[in-house]
């Protein structure tokens, strides 16, 4: 698609261009492969030398067992993220959907967590469910769950995923409702006419519907999960008990702050560069101009 | 229109109300928290009821900061926050908006190809190159400096590809009529296009004040002095990791105060916010 009417100029357009490719330049293109050229070499425990080793890097992190473990410890919040904060904001959006008195309100009061912020998600979180002084966690103890997040591996897990589930609900709630509001009403009442119940209607007609935007939401989700738990795992666990916490970005950014194998972090960088361009491929892939708002 | 019977009606009202109460819940407790004594909460005797101790701890918070580690009014914290929220948006929408009408209303050699090389910027989030931006931006001496926390997360193909979007479905004939009134380049950008792209601007600018606003892994790499400090760094600092020490009836009013300029831009700007969130992410 190209413009029909357009200015003649030899230099004006690269001035245009100029500021935002400068930007781009030095502060994605220049490190992004410093990382990938960093990710080749090896330096001696005093950084005096620097060799070339190809993708042994790589091939240590893949042999580690507890990179291994990140890596599936990720895909699986990310999972658990995903799939509970979708079903509770599908649930929500279609019972906003409805006609009701009120509606605008409901949206309103629904989706302003958007604009809280991860760390303070994880503070909310975190004095909600403190073992020793959390509201809620006295009610868990009256139930007799013995809750210590800061001892229990699985349950800081828990506790992530409910936070970070929590943050997105909003935003899940936001496009199912602009998917639902899309669907056209006379599909609607056609299956209400051939005598479908809400909940009939529901799975064979509005969800079928809904699917490219489930499918668009699920992506953005894993995103979501993948790096902006950042500021939730830090502020509540700081990847811990253990390493019960510690998802991939995590990982890249204790491993860097000790400073120690900077090849290391550099090749777990390059890894989540290559996961970032699989993911946002998949999104343009199979997204892109299906969802309709 | 289909009908709903009463029953389904109540149903749906009490569903939703069961959901803005799981949504409200921790940000009540927050509420209720800053107001209360800490000495209190620190026993877990915490109410559920707001207590007398409002204006001392907004005070402490605002003016004072933490009697511990960081002694940082959180005041100047939030005012960082702003800088760096204003910096980034309006930084963003500046240098897109220019770059996408060079590569709309332009012919000029490699077009195409700074397209692309703003385009795959895209996949680039802060999160996996952290280390060696954090190199450059130490390197170019601007540690602890506004330019420092902004300049690296200004660059956007977001917005970029909004602008150049929303350019093409501007008519021709508007170009040629201002070509006609003897308008350049400039007068054209100047007094058509950017009229008309007033809405798609404040929708942008909302989306990423917030963005701006919520920043943390960013900020917290490249402050180290305290008077630098963002308030999403701020918050993580006071809670220390010996809990006995942690004051929380400060920590959760400064999360109520970080949390308050995003959610009032949402609430106050809802139509703008949506329209702005669903453009970014198509």
């Amino acid at each position: 698609m190209q413009k029909q009417a357009i200015f003649q100029s030899k230099l004006l357009p690269y001035a245009l261009v100029a500021p935002q490719l400068a930007i781009v330049l030095i502060f994605f293109y220049w490190p992004a492969a410093q990382a990938v050229i960093q990710s080749f070499l090896l330096q001696d425990a005093f950084g005096l030398s620097t060799t070339f080793v190809w993708f042994e890097n790589y091939l240590e992190l893949f042999k580690d067992p507890a990179y291994f473990a990140a890596i599936v410890r990720t895909f699986a919040f990310s999972f658990a993220i995903a799939v509970s904060s979708l079903s509770f904001a599908l649930l929500l959006a279609v019972m906003a959907d409805k006609p009701l008195r009120g509606s605008t309100l409901y949206r309103t009061l629904l989706i302003w967590p958007y604009a809280v912020a991860p760390p303070v998600v994880g503070v909310l979180w975190v004095f909600m469910l403190h073992p020793s002084l959390g509201v809620l966690s006295r009610y868990l103890r009256a139930m007799g769950v013995d809750w210590n997040p800061l001892l229990d591996g699985d349950q800081a897990a828990a506790l992530i995923i409910l936070a970070a589930a929590w943050k997105q609900i909003s935003y899940n709630f936001l496009f199912f409702l602009a998917g639902l509001q899309s669907i056209p009403k006379s599909v609607i009442e056609a299956a209400a006419i051939d005598g479908a119940r809400p909940m009939r209607r529901f799975w064979t007609v509005i969800f079928p519907l809904l699917s490219p935007t489930i499918f668009f939401l699920l992506v953005i989700n894993i995103v979501y999960a993948f790096f902006d738990t950042f500021g939730i795992i830090d502020t509540m666990t700081r990847g811990g008990p253990g390493k019960a916490t510690e998802t991939l970005v995590y990982k890249v950014y204790t491993d860097g702050l000790l400073g120690g194998n900077l090849g290391s972090s550099a090749a777990q960088s390059v890894i989540l560069m290559v996961i970032v361009v699989v993911l946002t491929g998949i999104q343009f892939r199979f997204v892109e101009r299906k969802v309709t708002y | 229109m289909v009908e709903e019977e009463g029953f389904q009606r109540y149903l749906a009202h009490a569903i939703l109300w069961i959901g803005i109460a799981i949504v409200a819940f921790p940000v009540y407790l927050a509420i209720v928290a800053s107001t209360q004594d800490n000495a209190v909460i620190a026993n877990g005797q915490m109410s559920l009821l707001p207590g007398g101790h409002f204006f001392e701890t907004y005070y402490q918070t605002l003016f004072v900061g933490t009697s511990g580690s960081t002694r940082e009014p959180v005041l100047n914290m939030m005012l960082n926050s702003l800088i760096m929220a204003l910096l980034i948006a309006v930084g963003k929408i500046a240098i897109s908006i220019i770059s996408a009408y060079a590569i709309v209303y332009f012919r000029f050699p490699f077009r195409m190809a700074i397209f692309w090389i703003i385009f795959i910027t895209l996949m680039l989030p802060v999160e996996v190159r952290i280390y060696p931006t954090y190199k450059i931006v130490a390197d170019l001496h601007l540690l602890d400096s506004y330019a420092g926390l902004s300049l690296p997360l200004i660059a956007s193909a977001t917005a970029t590809l909004l602008f150049r979007q929303f350019f093409m479905t501007v008519p021709d004939e508007l170009l040629e009529a201002s070509r006609i009134d003897g308008a350049g380049p400039f007068r054209f950008f100047w007094d058509t296009l950017l009229p008309l792209s007033r809405t798609n601007m404040a929708a942008l600018f909302v989306i990423l004040f917030i963005l701006g606003w919520n920043q943390y892994l960013w900020p917290l790499l490249i402050t180290t002095r305290d008077d630098m400090q963002t308030i999403q760094v701020g918050i993580r600092k006071m809670i220390t990791t010996t809990d006995a020490l942690t004051e929380w009836p400060v920590v959760m009013a400064t999360a109520l105060l970080a949390m308050l300029p995003p959610v009032f831009v949402v609430v106050v700007m809802q139509k703008l916010f949506v329209r702005g969130l669903v453009e970014t992410e198509k």
